[in-house]
């Protein structure tokens, strides 16, 4: 078949010495800067694609998709070791990653993620050479209505974070809500919230207040605890590698989160975060042992971390078959192409097949070199978690501090990342969850523009909510979601499994 | 910062008395009032690269200052760099519409505007099994009923907004009354228009071209005074009738302060730059027409353009 020739062309193109040097280099660059929260993937691709410029455009390409999952791979390191996310995907990886590091478990932690993210990554890859125009047609007829029932869905969902009580994780979520409407108001341009200070009228950035709540507020707590930390953080209990049980844990949560991450991925308003939450719901819930959910469930690092990267190959879908970039990433990946004179669009797989070709080919390199390069380093880093407690906490006040003002440099982001700090710290001491605030900044503003987007086309008619199929299907989801444990309730006579308290 | 900045003062202290005919800059900050990546970034670095590689200048950094339309650079710009011969902002159109409806207490009279760089036209595609066949047609439905034509398009205040919003008024409906769908991204808001969700679509012609030729949209017209080389085709809004004309361009401006040779010599840099090959390549590389202007009639036309936003903005509603 022409696929396999023209994805053979392109692996052989890749393989060469040279390009397998820049998919190093760029694999390399790209894990450093991504490790820096605060940085994702987007901007690290941003500054460096000026390094690229030089090169022949397979070089340079092979070495922009080394930066771009290397990038995605140095976010979930420090999600799982620091408890502090590099990038808004990787904020549900925390949840569980970092858990697992705790209690000697951060090599299988890192392990999951790194196979889970290459399984993934691969199959979304062949994805994209096979089936990138009957997904992107499905993705094309989306909606607003139907963006917004699937918002409804993930809500829903989502209270598999909230952790023992349902009051408390609401309000988690309604702060994060309320922070969500900071910022210009996109259908009418007016400012809301914020109190005549300009830095706020972009609203609040999703790295900054996930980097707070958890690097920031997690140092306040272990401050103020003091000597009375009763809590041993163990670098290395049992094997650093995965066992066996985690391998059979661990894979069907990949093949979820990657049949989750690729079309949601491939979705214009799609994006990489919707995709993460739905598979930690749904692995919290098909998972054997919920009680280890919220204490380190490798189940909850596997499923979310597939599911980033197969949304990170699901974006490439209406990028390259459509010439739509529908995240920041694309959107820089496309300023990649034209540094070539070429404009990614319906006629770019007839018009470019090499280049095309060559990048999917690179993507998949990039994913063994990552493989490659970090199994071995697993036991390196997890040896960071033997560092004396105020050392590490120290390097992570740091870090969390460099990254937010590197990615943006003033005073009152610097502001906003200590009040946020002070607000992690507040809700851990008074047993809150933490998760379901950042959930709601990301969720609150996605769903309120698409429903005011609806109604706006219908000309304020309501019903346009409920007229289309795939809303539909996505509301008697949420529904079943909702009332699932209830049902469960009723026909077993016993109570549906309930997890611990995650945070 | 500091000391690269005295050193660029001693550099161009010295270079003075040297070679008072021909002044050179020999170090330049210019400043990207937006995250790395977007158009204004692009623009700077672009300048950064033809002015390097044609030495020009000697050294060239960018400086990222994202948030808020560029309000946020602009006005770290006009504080921080009052008096400097050796800083330069990147900005456009859209910092013109910021400025007003953001009430940004920095403006673009407090920074010496050195020229309008580039620029793109505005263009307005439907699905190509829309009904809408011509600019005539999108009049014809507009004034039946202005609210069932719904336009898809980036910010509102922005370029795309502003254009609606002129159409409007040119064909007599009220511009307060368009039903204008806000989309953060260019490829969330070509998908509503590629599912048939909105009406119209209204942005860069740039945006809808690799669409038009794949024939799935119909381009109805441009916003170009006259038919442009790339795209003989396609009809002006003038000549179907619609007496509006408008670009979304970029422009490059120096520090407050600075005296008139300083300006001078800037000018001049900027000048050889935009006459150079390296430069025409880059801009056929990124698909931006050459609207350069300077002197007083870039000064004229800033005026001008500052003025008329002002008007349509009190007209759609979002300025007082």
């Amino acid at each position: 078949m022409d696929t396999f020739a023209a994805l053979a062309q392109g692996l052989s193109v890749a393989l060469q010495p040279m390009n397998l040097l820049f998919a190093f280099v760029g694999v390399m660059l790209g894990t450093a800067v991504g490790v820096l929260p605060g940085i994702g993937p987007a901007l690290t691709v941003a500054l460096l694609l000026p390094i690229t410029f030089k090169l022949d455009p397979a070089g340079s390409l092979i070495m922009f998709a080394g930066i771009y999952y290397g990038g995605m791979y140095g976010g979930s390191t420090a999600s799982i070791l620091l408890n502090t996310p590099g990038e808004s995907s990787s904020i549900v990886t925390a949840l569980e990653g970092n858990k697992m590091a705790r209690a000697g478990r951060g090599g299988p932690a890192l392990a999951t993620a790194a196979i889970g993210s290459f399984v993934a990554g691969t199959i979304a890859t062949v994805g994209l050479a096979l089936i990138a125009p009957t997904v992107v047609d499905i993705a094309i007829s989306f909606g607003p209505e139907d963006y917004f029932a699937l918002m409804v869905l993930a809500f829903t969902t989502v209270s598999a974070a909230f952790g023992s009580s349902v009051t408390r994780g609401l309000t988690s979520l309604f702060i994060g809500l309320s922070l969500g409407l900071i910022g210009i108001d996109l259908q009418s341009g007016q400012a809301r919230l914020s109190f005549g200070i300009p830095d706020l009228l972009d609203g609040v950035e999703v790295t900054t207040l996930a980097v707070a709540l958890f690097a920031i507020g997690e140092t306040l707590s272990v401050v103020a605890a003091g000597a009375r930390a009763e809590e041993v953080i163990e670098p290395v209990k049992g094997s650093v590698f995965m066992n066996k049980e985690d391998w059979k844990r661990s894979w069907k949560p990949w093949l979820r989160g990657t049949f989750l991450g690729f079309p949601i991925g491939a979705m214009p308003a799609g994006g990489a975060e919707i995709p993460t939450f739905l598979s930690y719901a749904l692995e919290k819930r098909l998972c054997r042992k919920p009680d280890e959910f919220g204490n380190g469930a490798i189940e909850g690092v596997a499923g979310p971390e597939a599911a980033n990267n197969a949304a990170a190959a699901g974006v490439l879908v209406p990028l390259l078959t459509l010439g739509l970039p529908t995240s920041a990433t694309a959107a820089i990946m496309l300023a990649g192409f034209q540094q070539y004179g070429l404009n990614p669009g319906p006629l770019l797989f007839a018009s470019a097949p090499d280049l095309v070709w060559g990048l999917i080919a690179s993507l998949f390199i990039a994913n063994v070199m990552l493989l490659v390069l970090n199994l071995p380093l697993v036991g390196l880093w997890v040896r960071l978690l033997a560092i004396p407690r105020p050392w590490l906490y120290g390097g992570i006040l740091v870090f969390a501090t460099l990254g937010t003002l590197g990615a943006n440099p003033s005073l009152v982001e610097l502001g906003m990342l200590l009040i946020f700090g002070l607000l992690g710290y507040v809700l851990r001491r008074y047993d809150y969850p933490i998760a379901p605030v950042v959930v709601g900044l990301i969720l609150g503003p996605l769903s309120e523009q698409q429903l005011r987007r609806a109604l706006a086309i219908s000309v304020g008619d309501p019903l346009v909510l409920f007229q289309s199929p795939i809303a539909v299907t996505l509301y008697a989801l949420a529904a079943l979601a909702l009332l699932g444990p209830l049902l469960f309730y009723l026909l077993t006579g016993r109570k549906a499994p309930v997890g611990g308290d995650e945070d | 910062m500091k000391h690269i900045f005295r050193g660029a003062l001693l550099a161009a202290a010295l270079a003075a008395p040297l070679g008072a005919a021909s002044a050179q800059v020999t170090d330049l900050k210019i400043m990207a009032p937006a995250a790395p990546g977007g158009g204004w970034d692009q623009t700077a670095r672009s300048m950064q690269h033809v002015l390097q590689s044609d030495k020009i200048v000697g050294n060239v950094q960018v400086l990222n200052v994202p948030g808020a339309g560029g309000t946020i650079g602009l006005a770290q710009f006009v504080n921080g760099s009052k008096g400097d011969p050796n800083a330069l902002i990147v900005g456009g159109y859209v910092m013109v519409g910021a400025i007003i409806t953001n009430k940004s207490p920095v403006n673009l009279s407090m920074v010496t505007p050195i020229a309008r760089l580039t620029g793109e036209f505005e263009a307005i595609a439907v699905p190509a099994n829309s009904p809408l066949k011509s600019m005539a047609d999108l009049v014809a439905a507009l004034k039946a009923d202005p609210q069932k034509v719904s336009w898809a398009g980036g910010s509102a205040g922005g370029t795309d907004h502003i254009t609606a919003g002129l159409i409007a008024k040119a064909i007599g409906v009220d511009p307060t009354k368009i039903n204008y769908i806000a989309f953060s991204g260019g490829g969330e808001s070509l998908a509503s228009i590629l599912g048939g969700k909105v009406t119209v679509g209204i942005s860069s012609l740039s945006e809808y071209d690799a669409q038009a030729k794949a024939g799935k949209l119909r381009i109805l017209g441009v916003s170009s005074p006259t038919r442009l080389p790339d795209a003989k085709d396609i009809p002006t809004f003038k000549e179907s009738g619609v007496d509006v004309e408008i670009q979304n361009w970029r422009m490059v401006a120096a520090a407050p302060g600075i005296t008139p040779e300083q300006k001078k010599t800037l000018a001049e840099a900027v000048d050889k730059m935009v006459k150079s090959k390296a430069w025409t390549d880059m801009l056929a590389q990124k698909g931006w027409a050459n609207t350069y202007l300077a002197g007083d009639a870039f000064d004229a036309q800033l005026a001008k353009d500052i003025t008329s936003t002002q008007a349509i903005l009190k007209d759609i509603g979002l300025a007082q």
